[in-house]
């Protein structure tokens, strides 16, 4: 009975992304209809120039967005998990949770606001001010991926076995030398793991980034989502069988470092 | 001194990219649109001193009109059922993958969420095409001497993508809690002569209960303010308050009222949020 229930659950979630994979490879120009194996519409994707700058510029977004998150996230769940109780805790808790729950257009609408805002104040002070685009998203998709890091980090540091560090600090380590050499190294995949998910936020995200772009920052979900209204094309069709074949690719490389390290320490 | 420099950056970061922009919006509410850019008149200014020069015509424009406050119950409807479908496909996967041997666990529950890497947008683009005129689905019924029907841009469409979309979120903390569960009390419940159902209905559901509303509103929560779906896949009319304040904001360029609709929304789901973060800390 659970079994069908998970059968039927996993068929739902995964049957319209196999179709979509599997018409990747059709050559008809209509989506979802076979016209013959080809790969013409990976070459089309190739080929096309808005898409390519696009996908870099969002990569090029994502990998700094998630940096920052992970930096500033990492420091925050630090803050939250080891200080106890001190003043400001609970502003900074409900602020570094907060764009877990608020919706992405209010999200959006309220940092474009911030940034119109911040731009009026630096054009009247020096009569001139840096344009929305690449900058804004950036600064966007850090704080929502803090949000996202900081509670990764948080949950781990929590679950730490504290006499490891006790330990260390018995047989005279500094405190420096206790962070960098035992909990460094036990956060470490906590930290991967957020820097990560903050990356696909990013690389995922039409909302926010719509809200507080410019005319010179279209991101690949933009220009995908505008393309969406219209209808499917066989490249995002195509598109998404290749961000799925890298997913399968990380998801399987991860398992085997996993697997070797799980061996190597037993 | 240190746990200044740690605690520092990070509050400061959110104190002007969370906080400030929230208090924006309430201030830019109560502004006046106006033609220019930014097409809104600030709600205070200086003329020799602090002067109001704000308005409450927005929020009086969001009280008065049905417009609007039927997008708000169409939102809070949409989401309500797109929560508790999913809560209903969800429970039975949870209990499959934890009572799944223990190393197809793990692979199980990558399985539920793998197909994020699949991108939001293109997961949507496959419902696209799946249910449009002439496509898979309408094929599927025709074999069955169904239709065609117009799927596409439909009420079915809508709630196919948007639970398509947040199933993983309700799959995770349910899975989560009954793997974690304590597994004595059901056996006690079984030497003591209860019926599997029996012993389901009376151990196994209650005490997941709370992970169960967890789920609901990992789910009600962004469920209640989304654009994309309903814009990608749902019916014109399907005005939800994610759609109208998108269209007040990009299309009719009035900024204030964009800004009393996320005012709105935020008062609304302040209730939700605050008891799932309860449900969280209890966990």
């Amino acid at each position: 009975m659970r079994r069908i229930g998970l059968a039927l659950g996993l068929g739902f979630l995964w049957a319209p992304i196999l179709l979509m994979v599997l018409y990747a490879f059709s050559a008809d120009r209509i989506p979802f209809q076979w016209g013959g194996f080809s790969l013409r519409w990976f070459a089309a994707l190739a080929a096309n120039e808005r898409m390519r700058e696009a996908a870099l510029l969002s990569l090029r977004i994502a990998a700094g967005a998630a940096t920052l998150a992970t930096l500033l996230g990492g420091l925050a769940g630090w803050a939250l998990a080891r200080f106890g109780p001190f003043r400001g805790r609970t502003l900074l808790g409900a602020l570094a949770s907060a764009p877990l729950v608020l919706p992405e257009v209010v999200t959006g609408l309220s940092l474009l606001l911030l940034f119109v805002l911040a731009q009026g104040a630096v054009e009247a002070w020096l009569g001139w001010a840096p344009g929305r685009g690449a900058a804004t998203i950036l600064l966007a998709h850090a704080t929502i991926g803090l949000a996202y890091v900081a509670v990764v980090v948080q949950a781990r540091l929590a679950a730490l076995d504290p006499s490891l560090e006790e330990a260390a600090a018995d047989l005279g380590a500094e405190p420096f030398t206790i962070f960098r050499t035992v909990t460094l190294p036990l956060i470490a995949p906590s930290l991967a793991a957020g820097w990560l998910l903050a990356f696909t936020l990013s690389l995922d995200d039409v909302v926010v980034a719509s809200f507080v772009s410019g005319p010179a920052g279209t991101t690949l979900p933009m220009l995908v989502f505008s393309a969406l209204k219209v209808g499917l094309t066989p490249e995002v069709n195509a598109l998404a069988a290749l961000f799925l074949a890298l997913a399968a690719l990380f998801v399987g490389a991860a398992g085997l470092f996993l697997a070797r390290r799980a061996n190597g320490a037993g | 001194m240190r746990r200044l420099l740690i605690l520092l950056p990070p509050l400061a970061w959110l104190l002007l990219l969370v906080a400030a922009p929230l208090l924006i919006i309430g201030l830019i509410a109560f502004a006046e649109a106006g033609p220019g850019v930014p097409p809104f008149i600030p709600p205070f200014g200086w003329a020799g001193g602090p002067v109001w020069r704000g308005s409450t015509e927005s929020i009086g424009t969001l009280l008065g009109e049905t417009y609007y406050l039927e997008a708000f119950l169409r939102s809070l409807l949409t989401a309500f059922v797109t929560a508790a479908l999913c809560l209903l496909l969800a429970y039975p996967m949870a209990l499959g993958i934890a009572g799944a041997r223990p190393s197809w666990r793990l692979p199980l529950l990558l399985l539920v969420l793998l197909p994020f890497w699949a991108g939001f947008l293109p997961r949507l683009g496959a419902w696209i095409g799946l249910l449009r005129d002439g496509g898979w689905a309408n094929g599927v019924l025709g074999l069955a001497g169904i239709g065609p029907l117009r799927l596409l841009y439909s009420n079915l469409a809508l709630y196919l993508g948007m639970v398509h979309a947040y199933l993983p979120f309700a799959v995770l903390p349910l899975a989560t809690a009954l793997l974690r569960r304590d597994r004595s009390l059901e056996e006690a419940a079984a030497d003591l002569g209860a019926t599997p159902f029996t012993v389901f209905r009376s151990v196994t559901l209650p005490l997941s209960l709370p992970a169960a509303a967890s789920a609901f509103l990992l789910v009600f929560i962004p469920a209640a303010g989304e654009f994309v779906i309903p814009e990608l896949l749902g019916p014109p009319e399907a005005q939800l308050v994610g759609r109208v304040l998108w269209g007040e904001f990009f299309q009719n360029r009035d900024w204030p009222l964009a800004a009393a609709l996320a005012l709105a929304m935020l008062v609304l789901l302040l209730p939700p949020i605050l008891l799932f973060q309860r449900l969280g800390r209890r966990g």
